[in-house]
């Protein structure tokens, strides 16, 4: 039951015969006619990020009007000027933002690598139980515990603290990236390092030279995976960072709403603000999603 | 590859300590992380936990007096209700939507199949907290593109209208925040399910005069329920834990009461009023029902696994 392996479809019989003619010419309508379907749903789904960026890059006195404008006819670059130059904030918030995601990162890789090649290629006495606790913890919702992790992390002292936030996160994303990289592990034959191992290298060697860059690609994935969680987390950092100084992005853009909020939303700005947050991610998902996917995939599918 | 995965080990038939050191950082981490919490919670869960206890008084026990609350206190019901059919009527339409879309992707021309795909992407990856935004502004009331457009469309009524500080239109624009983010993995998911299926079986099955509803249900569903079932247990868990959303909704002046979901619900409780005990009641009955709605996902997993 792989979902994962995208066999190249099948190459379409071409069956030609006078009889079928006039079947095939409706189903060559047909297809048109989903297409265009198919181009609706796109337009619908993209809509928002594409009003997103053009807001960004339009300047607020003409988001204000009452025609909204659909095309970038005046594009401007004075939001993102003025968020990147004042006291918005922003640039606490982003250093912020990549010290947490980046310890994030590291502890999840090394952890989860280590904890994946243990499941797979080790047999040992608890194993079974450990993937299933894995599986169960993967379903733990956030929402269910952010008032045990705030009381822990404010009897250790360490609310509105980056290792605070990190630890929290790790914990969120490891069962999954364990999974993930368990595949990718799997995938590599443990024959190759054994055939390595026969030409004369010690074990950690082959792993080393052998396995290792066959995995690369796994622990980018997964990487990515966990840059991305962390990034765009919102509820952990609501309760472990309630401090004004200490806000990720996600945070500061909620409060940079609402400190604008009683003069009237500046939406150009708030925008622009979303955009710098959001195209990122946006541009780093498309690169990896192949990988990311599939190991959703197999993860959730293969189990 | 699973049976690499479980052939392979057999070249470590001793007991041995490597896989049990490998594992320590996991489980510590995930001990500190998770498991601590949870056995604070369960204990907090039991206990009388109030304003009192914050200025340093031991709290008392309180046998199942929090819980008793949650299905007596009317408030309290009324949010886990509103929050099951939410997280029902969400994950039904997300699943339904993402294979209408899956299906859709396979019947387009080979260049819209990519164009879908890209903007199913661009929903995917958008950050929560950009999503929610961009929804506001879409649906704000004096300038948001939305009522510009019913206005447009003759509907009157829609100019400078409030979609945020009624319940009902609350969850309207939460649910299509929400479906509009989680289609696209239901339906990339869905959509590489449906790659397994033969082209040339259903070409087959077309000459042997099947009509496209036939095939549907007779050929194509019986291949990809297997994803299905897993997507909508994923949805089903994922929307039982709504919190993101509906914080950042409220942010626009929803009456906050009216529009709680569990995690929110939670959140007022411990954060706000202090009372540990009755949150800490709430996030054990989230984590029950969670493991109660992912137990039949796991076992067949696992059977997929021993086999």
């Amino acid at each position: 039951m792989t979902a994962v392996t995208t066999a190249a479809p099948a190459r379409k019989v071409v069956t030609a015969g006078a009889p079928r003619r006039p079947r095939v010419s409706t189903r060559r309508v047909g297809k048109w006619l989903l297409s265009l379907l198919g181009l609706v749903v796109a337009v619908a789904w993209a809509f928002p990020v594409y009003w997103m960026i053009l807001s960004a890059f339009t300047p607020n006195a003409r988001l204000r009007a009452t025609t909204p404008q659909f095309l970038p006819t005046h594009a401007t670059l004075s939001s993102f000027q003025r968020l990147l130059s004042g006291d918005s904030g922003f640039w606490t918030a982003l250093r912020m933002s990549l010290s947490i995601t980046t310890l994030t990162v590291v502890l999840v890789l090394v952890f989860a690598f280590l904890g994946a090649l243990a499941i797979s290629r080790f047999k040992f006495r608890g194993r079974k139980s450990f993937i299933l606790a894995v599986l169960f913890i993967q379903m733990l919702p956030a929402e269910g515990l952010f008032i045990a992790q705030y009381k822990m992390l404010s009897s250790a002292g360490l609310l509105n603290n980056v290792l605070g936030v990190s630890v929290l996160y790790t914990a969120a994303v490891i069962p999954f990236t364990i999974w993930m990289l368990r595949g990718f592990v799997a995938g590599v034959p443990a024959e190759l390092e054994e055939a390595a191992m026969v030409d004369g290298l010690s074990r950690t060697q082959a792993f080393i030279r052998i396995t290792l860059p066959l995995l690369a690609p796994g622990l980018v994935a997964s990487g990515v995976y966990a840059f991305l969680q962390a990034w765009n987390e919102f509820t952990i950092a609501l309760v472990a960072l309630p401090g004004q100084s200490a806000q990720t992005l996600p945070l500061w853009l909620r409060g940079f709403i609402s400190a604008s909020a009683s003069r009237g939303i500046d939406w150009a700005q708030v925008m622009a603000a979303s955009t710098l947050i959001a195209v990122p991610v946006i541009i780093f998902f498309l690169f990896v999603q192949g990988r990311m996917t599939s190991g959703l995939v197999s993860g959730a599918v293969k189990g | 590859m699973a049976t690499t995965a479980l052939g392979a080990p057999t070249r470590q038939r001793r007991r041995h300590p490597t896989p049990y050191l490998l594992l320590i950082p996991a489980v510590a981490a995930l001990a500190l992380g998770l498991g601590y919490p949870v056995y604070w919670q369960i204990v907090t869960s039991f206990q009388r936990f109030g304003l009192a206890q914050q200025f340093g008084q031991p709290p008392e026990f309180a046998g199942l007096e929090n819980y008793a609350r949650i299905f007596s206190d009317d408030a309290a019901f009324a949010v886990v209700l509103r929050s099951i059919a939410f997280c029902l009527v969400n994950a039904a339409l997300t699943v339904l939507i993402g294979l209408a879309v899956a299906l859709l992707m396979r019947a387009v021309h080979g260049w819209v199949k990519i164009v879908v795909q890209i903007s199913m992407l661009l929903a995917w990856a958008t950050p929560v907290i950009a999503a929610v935004t961009v929804f506001r502004w879409l649906f704000d009331a004096r300038t948001g593109v939305v009522n510009w457009l019913l206005v447009q469309l003759g509907f009157e009524g829609f100019r400078g209208h409030g979609w945020l500080t009624t319940p009902i239109s609350f969850f309207f624009i939460a649910s299509l925040i929400i479906v509009w983010m989680s289609v696209p993995f239901v339906a990339l998911s869905l959509f590489a399910g449906l790659t397994q299926v033969n082209d040339e079986l259903l070409e087959a099955a077309r000459i042997d005069g099947a009509n496209g509803r036939q095939i549907l249900w007779s050929i194509i569903m019986p291949l990809v329920r297997p994803v299905l079932a897993i997507v909508l247990l994923l949805q089903i868990i994922w929307d039982l834990r709504v919190f993101a959303q509906i914080r950042l909704l409220q942010d626009a002046g929803a009456p906050v009461a009216e529009t709680n979901l569990l995690g929110n619900f939670i959140y007022e409780l411990g954060m706000a009023r202090n009372n540990f005990g009755g949150a800490a009641a709430v996030s054990i009955f989230v984590l029950l029902l969670t493991i109660v709605l992912s137990a039949p996902y796991v076992r067949s997993l696992m059977k997929e696994d021993a086999s």
